[in-house]
């Protein structure tokens, strides 16, 4: 916490809070096409990082953001489903290269255009699957305005330490409802760097040696370097499916894996002898916290999940599930995504799913399915 | 013909394919202008040309079909390096797929050269026609030949602002039009109309490129914009976002014991959102926490406007507002949008220009005239009419909300004051 005495309280909105802690963090650049609710996040961006380029669509604004990272840069941008969809296939070259960058997906009501100034939270599955090959990105959910200052600024450390494009998940409702808020709860953020490749020996720029291959920009005459978004071995080398090559793409999921313990977050809130637990991330979560406190003022023994860290699935919230009779998942969608994700597409008995399609979970509706 | 930017002269395509002759003439050019193989970064597209990669001792960069100038863009963008050259190597494929990105980097006029290895067809994928392929030109998918013309792609990136675009045959030594084109301060673009052996020259046996070219009805040449090269300007930026929002200290007391929510709405342009927003604050620095959001259609300057507040002597999570407890409206927008909710209310209070008739609902009623001082202060009116009624917050509040965001020179204050009895 810093240091200050008086509580400095504030009218602010998430996305405020999100863009300056990635600024602070080290990204440099935001790069987007508008695109409701993902807006304020593009003014801001605008207005804050030191680079900001216009895109005339998705696919470039991927790729403009891919080059810069080339050149060592950690670029943000912003978007809902439907920017999210053209640029999968530049997020798998990202991914493929691994390239550091963040993007901010901020959730609406779909299919399609749906209603863009309708939230929800329908595009976990699509995160979970969206590359080929299904390895895993790391997806942080924020659930509150202190998730939307520390989890953005994890969002740019894992991106460069890890090398490799991260999703922010968060919905309308969270970024752009103005709330009070103390300005002091915010901590100090960190400001990463991009770990450079400083030896005079060969330089390859995807070296198995270490989990993360060392980076270098393509500004720099001293070594060459080579990203490829095609299969490659580690010096970048197009290959068919060489052994060496094959196993660079499986380094590929072994390192976003390997680290998840780093990148585990979520809030737990236990309480002695209960037998129920609410499990909800997201905009759904403040419903939960107000439910999980009414019950507990009822004398209903309740804990409360909220997961941060969707992706990778870590086993930790099976784990802290499986220790009650029964369970409560709360989100914004018709099928369960989160259930769907740890627990597949035949939920056990005892884990129950409240659902929302364009309005927001209420407490209420958690409490009774609590209480059923 | 050979060149330190590449590590073989023997490359990886067909015998006699037309892309031979672009990567060896184009490197050779690059050594001859004193590019040292690192100033090089060659991003290529995918397609037979983009299998080049490994015999080049330049940067690589090797990224997704039709996307190579716009990756090559982002390069452009984060070099600050001059003397560093940007070079793409794209086929016709990729130009029609990404036309959009050719068509940007031309437009920015990016520092940064495009060679389009145009053999007419997608080789890669089996002679397939393209957008590029001229009219007439037999392909697997025409081989009575082409019923359309193709792009011209040289008028097309000429007339989005290139500096230096220019259409070749790759026949014999033209490395002069590579040279003009890497020298270029800005963008440039080389079509180089090549031929396919493997489909190109099967399906259209005895056609000679130029009279493909000229039958087509396309020129050889080169044109010219004269402007200067992009520059990165940025406009002013901000330090910190935090401290573009004001610090609000608490000065008064609320009168508050659980928390109510709020709906406030009237139409566009009578100030609704400036009302919730200088009421939000208000309550803040009355010591209760706040949330805020608006609702109002697309085209943002009619029909209703509405916001949603929540007020709470504690921390406020969920934020939703089913039924609310208290309704404030100015004008019939207003009134409609919100006509299921009030008739829905049970209990609580709806305060209601005077000027509208009474819906139907279980809420006290309190009307009162909002739009004495204006349309444009209707909001405004209502929310210290509400203050002042209800008690919640000290009314005074709202108006050292607005001394303290200097709003009082803007907005009619003692007018306001003045239309509220007992203030
Ligand atoms: C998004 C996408 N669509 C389709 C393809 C398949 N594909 C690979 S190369 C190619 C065409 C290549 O033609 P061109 O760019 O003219 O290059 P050439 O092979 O003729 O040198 C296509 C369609 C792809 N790789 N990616
Ligand atoms: S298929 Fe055609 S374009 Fe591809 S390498 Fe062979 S000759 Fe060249
Ligand atoms: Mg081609």
């Amino acid at each position: 916490m810093q240091e200050k005495d008086k509580c400095e309280r504030v009218l602010i909105d998430g996305s405020r809070l999100m863009i300056e802690s990635m600024a602070r963090a080290g990204a440099d650049a935001f790069i987007g096409y508008p695109i409701t609710p993902a807006n304020l996040l593009y003014a801001y961006g605008s207005q804050r990082m030191s680079i900001m380029l216009p895109a005339p669509d998705e696919i470039t604004t991927l790729q403009w953001m891919s080059g810069l990272s080339i050149t060592g840069k950690i670029p943000v941008t912003a978007t809902s489903y439907p920017g999210l969809a053209l640029m999968i296939e530049s997020v798998n070259m990202a991914y493929m290269m691994e390239l550091p960058m963040v993007i901010v997906l901020v959730q609406r009501l779909g299919p399609a255009t749906g209603t863009a100034t309708c939230g929800a939270q329908g595009d976990l599955l699509a995160l979970k699957g969206m590359m080929s090959g299904g390895h895993p990105l790391p997806v942080l959910a924020t659930s509150n305005f202190e998730d939307c200052w520390k989890l953005s600024e994890k969002a740019v450390h894992i991106a460069a330490k890890l090398r490799t494009p991260v999703v922010l998940l968060t919905s309308k409702e969270e970024v752009m409802t103005q709330k009070s808020f103390d300005l002091n709860l915010l901590d100090n953020i960190k400001q990463t760097q991009l770990k450079y490749f400083d030896k005079d020996s060969n330089y390859k720029t995807y070296d198995a040696e270490g989990l993360v291959p060392e980076f270098l920009p393509v500004n720099q005459n001293v070594h060459q370097v080579r990203f490829n978004a095609s299969t490659h071995d580690q010096y970048g080398i197009l290959q068919h499916s060489s052994e060496d090559a094959l196993n660079n793409t499986r380094r590929l999921e072994k390192k976003i894996n390997e680290y998840l313990d780093e990148y585990t977050y979520y809030d737990y809130d236990q309480q002695d002898g209960a037998k129920n637990i609410v499990v909800s991330y997201g905009i759904s979560s403040a419903a939960a916290i107000d439910a999980v406190s009414d019950l507990r003022k009822q004398g209903i023994k309740t804990s409360l999940l909220i997961p941060k860290t969707l992706i990778p699935v870590t086993n930790v919230y099976k784990k802290i599930i499986n220790k009650y009779k029964k369970t409560v998942i709360a989100e914004e969608n018709i099928n369960n995504q989160f259930g769907q994700l740890l627990f597949g597409v035949e939920r056990p008995e005892n884990i129950r799913f409240v659902e929302g399609l364009g309005k927001m979970i209420t407490p209420e509706e958690i409490i009774k399915e609590v209480k059923k | 013909m050979s060149s330190q930017l590449l590590n073989t002269s023997s490359l990886p395509y067909c015998k006699g394919c037309g892309h031979d002759l672009i990567a060896k003439q184009s490197m050779k050019a690059l050594e001859d202008l004193g590019f040292s193989p690192l100033d090089v970064i060659m991003v290529t597209d995918i397609g037979c040309h983009g299998i080049i990669d490994k015999c080049l001792n330049t940067h690589t960069v090797h990224g997704l079909h039709g996307r190579s100038a716009a990756l090559g863009a982002g390069i452009s963008y984060g070099l600050e390096n001059p003397d560093k050259k940007v070079v793409v190597f794209i086929g016709d494929g990729g130009a029609t797929i990404g036309l959009q990105h050719i068509m940007e980097a031309a437009r920015l006029n990016l520092n940064m050269t495009v060679i389009l290895h145009n053999n007419m067809l997608y080789g890669m994928t089996g002679g397939q026609t393209s957008g590029l392929t001229p009219k007439n030109f037999a392909t697997t998918t025409s081989y009575e030949g082409n019923p359309l013309s193709g792009y011209d792609i040289c008028a097309l990136t000429h007339t989005a602002g290139a500096s230096y675009t220019c259409r070749v045959l790759g026949i014999g030594d033209i490395s002069d039009k590579f040279s003009s084109a890497f020298q270029v301060k800005g963008f440039s673009l080389l079509e180089i109309v090549e031929i396919c052996p493997s489909y190109g020259v099967k399906l259209n046996p005895r056609r000679k490129l130029n009279e493909i070219v000229e039958s087509s009805g396309r020129k050889i040449g080169e044109w010219e914009n004269s402007r200067p090269a992009y520059k990165l300007s940025q406009g002013k930026k901000t330090k910190d976002l935090l401290s573009k929002v004001s610090i609000i200290d608490r000065e008064y007391t609320h009168n508050l014991k659980e928390p109510i929510s709020i709906i406030l709405s009237g139409s566009a342009g009578e100030g609704v959102q400036l009302a919730a927003a200088i009421l939000s604050k208000s309550a803040i620095r009355s010591g209760l926490d706040v949330t805020q959001k608006g609702s109002y259609p697309v085209t943002v300057g009619v029909g209703f406007s509405t916001a949603e507040l929540n007020l709470s002597p504690g921390k406020i999570n969920f934020h939703g507002i089913n039924i609310p407890d208290v309704v404030i409206i100015t004008s019939e927008d207003g009134l409609k949008h919100n006509l299921k909710r009030i008739n829905n209310m049970k209990k609580g209070v709806l305060y209601i220009d005077k000027s509208l008739d009474i819906p139907e609902t279980g809420a006290e009623i309190i009307q009162y005239d909002f739009r004495s001082v204006g349309a444009k202060n209707a909001a405004l009116t209502s929310i210290v009419f509400f203050s002042k009624k209800s008690g919640i917050i000290n009314y005074k509040s709202i108006f050292k909300t607005i001394e303290s965001e200097s709003m009082d020179k803007k907005l009619p204050v003692d007018k306001i004051k003045n239309s509220i009895a007992g203030l």
